[in-house]
């Protein structure tokens, strides 16, 4: 049994399944629309918590926030559930394949036979959708992956109760309403204001701020922890910036598609000009990443690598305060 | 980032034959996606991860040689966890798995607690107990 579901290839898994739901259901919305409308953009940095033994930092929001905001500013409703077992799990899964219902899930990533073994860390908040079954197997569409693959049973059980930070719980949603007239600019214009907000908001270890102090921590980090931690830490930065799913410059290329659609949605051609600064910044991300895969490779000659480090983050911090408040005026 | 900028290096995805997607500018700086095949940074903060883990597994073994800890620790490291997520999958608290990291309290574990933690490695029992290092 199948579902008429047509796979597209994402750089984001969450933007990817949302896109790709929608588009299902007859909203055709590209990724980085997604992405604007659920202001995906982010950044915050959380010392306190450790992940693969170094500080946790991230491009995003929470997991299942951005597909939340699109569907709230659009006014689209989607169902969710999180199962306590199995075998309930299986069955609205099973339920929802029958109705002819391609369904989106949180999984986690350890256990995805289909990634290649060096990416399959205990990451929970993975998405891809479910959209068939023929005897054993069941059909996914990961949205990273360039063409559709499949989960035996016990397979897509083992990834949908992934235990750890963000365990998915069975978590599945899809869909249920799309009203007929859409809003798309209000829905920009707030989800633009929200981006702002959060990137230049009054808190030490969220958006620009955040970076800046992520800046003085790497300074400290080599006589704090030695270089050996100080680089592993880097390297932390590096990964939650460029993985697979950012699609480059942690998240901003991204974002500087979006605001290229939405200069024409919005006729505003303000948008277009701060799309080409954001392009800008995002390439400075890229080489803040090479500078720093230098520096962890023992490669660089540069005396003071950290500092200089530093000074590369703080600087794009820079940039990005006077973007983002160009951006909220231009709104 | 320009389309003809989009890195094809060579990567640890590779094995798969994956190609992910990314966001990039045409000549006239508008927005299109193209396939890369990796990106040497990245492959690099990637490996330095992918080492970290196998010496931490490799002290580990060392350790569970040394009778200084159980089994247990070993299988965590090579399973890429840490206390607070194997915690979610055998179902106990924290300060229960520590303790049965000591070889003596390890020893002394019953088969249906020996089980969950293998079941958490996807391993059997009797490898779980008659791994010597």
């Amino acid at each position: 049994m199948t579902t008429d579901f047509k796979h597209h290839q994402a750089a984001h898994c969450e933007n990817g399944v949302a896109s790709n739901l929608l588009k299902h259901n007859g909203l055709n919305i590209s990724e980085p629309m997604v992405f604007g409308i659920g202001s995906g953009l982010f950044f915050v940095y959380l010392p306190f918590i450790k992940v693969n033994h170094a500080p946790a930092i991230s491009y995003r929001p929470l997991p299942g926030s951005i597909f939340g905001k699109v569907a709230k500013r659009l006014g689209i409703k989607i169902k969710r559930q999180k199962f306590s077992g199995s075998a309930s799990a299986e069955k609205a899964l099973q339920d929802n394949l029958n109705n002819n219902i391609p369904s989106g899930l949180q999984v986690g990533v350890y256990n995805l036979t289909y990634f290649p073994d060096d990416y399959r860390f205990h990451f929970n908040a993975h998405n891809l959708v479910v959209y068939g079954k023929e005897g054993d197997n069941y059909l996914i569409s990961d949205p990273v992956m360039e063409t559709v693959t499949t989960l035996t049973t016990e397979e897509l059980d083992r990834v949908r109760f992934a235990k750890g930070a963000f365990a998915p719980k069975g978590q599945m949603y899809y869909p249920t309403h799309i009203p007929k007239e859409l809003d798309f600019k209000k829905a920009i214009t707030k989800a633009i204001k929200a981006t702002c907000r959060d990137m230049l908001a009054p808190v030490p270890i969220v958006g620009v701020r955040g970076m800046r102090y992520v800046a003085g921590q790497i300074r400290k980090w080599p006589v704090k922890h030695g270089v050996r931690k100080a680089n592993h830490y880097l390297a932390q930065i590096v990964r939650m910036q460029e993985e697979i799913g950012t699609g480059g410059g942690g998240f901003r290329f991204i974002y500087a598609a979006f605001l290229q659609e939405a200069s024409v949605i919005l006729e505003n051609p303000q948008l277009k000009e701060l799309s080409y600064e954001m392009t800008g910044i995002g390439d400075l991300w890229r080489d803040f990443a090479v500078e720093a895969a230098r520096v962890y490779k023992k490669r660089s000659s540069k005396p003071d690598v950290y500092n200089m480090l530093a000074d590369m983050l703080v600087d794009i911090a820079n940039k990005e305060e006077v973007f983002f408040k160009k951006l909220r005026k231009a709104i | 980032m320009k389309e003809s900028e989009v890195p094809q290096d060579r990567s640890n995805i590779e094995s798969t034959n994956m190609r992910e997607l990314c966001y990039a500018t045409d000549d006239k700086g508008n927005y299109t996606t193209a396939l890369s095949t990796g990106w040497e940074p990245k492959t690099i903060a990637l490996s330095n991860a992918i080492e970290d883990i196998k010496e931490r597994t490799e002290a580990a073994r060392q350790q569970v040689i040394n009778k200084e800890v159980s089994p247990i620790v070993y299988f965590m490291e090579l399973s890429k966890m840490d206390v607070g997520i194997l915690a979610g999958y055998v179902g106990m608290w924290q300060w229960r798995i520590k303790r049965h990291f000591k070889p003596a309290v390890f020893a002394g574990l019953s088969d249906k607690v020996l089980k969950k933690y293998a079941d958490a490695f996807l391993i059997t029992t009797e490898q779980l107990k008659n791994f010597k290092g």
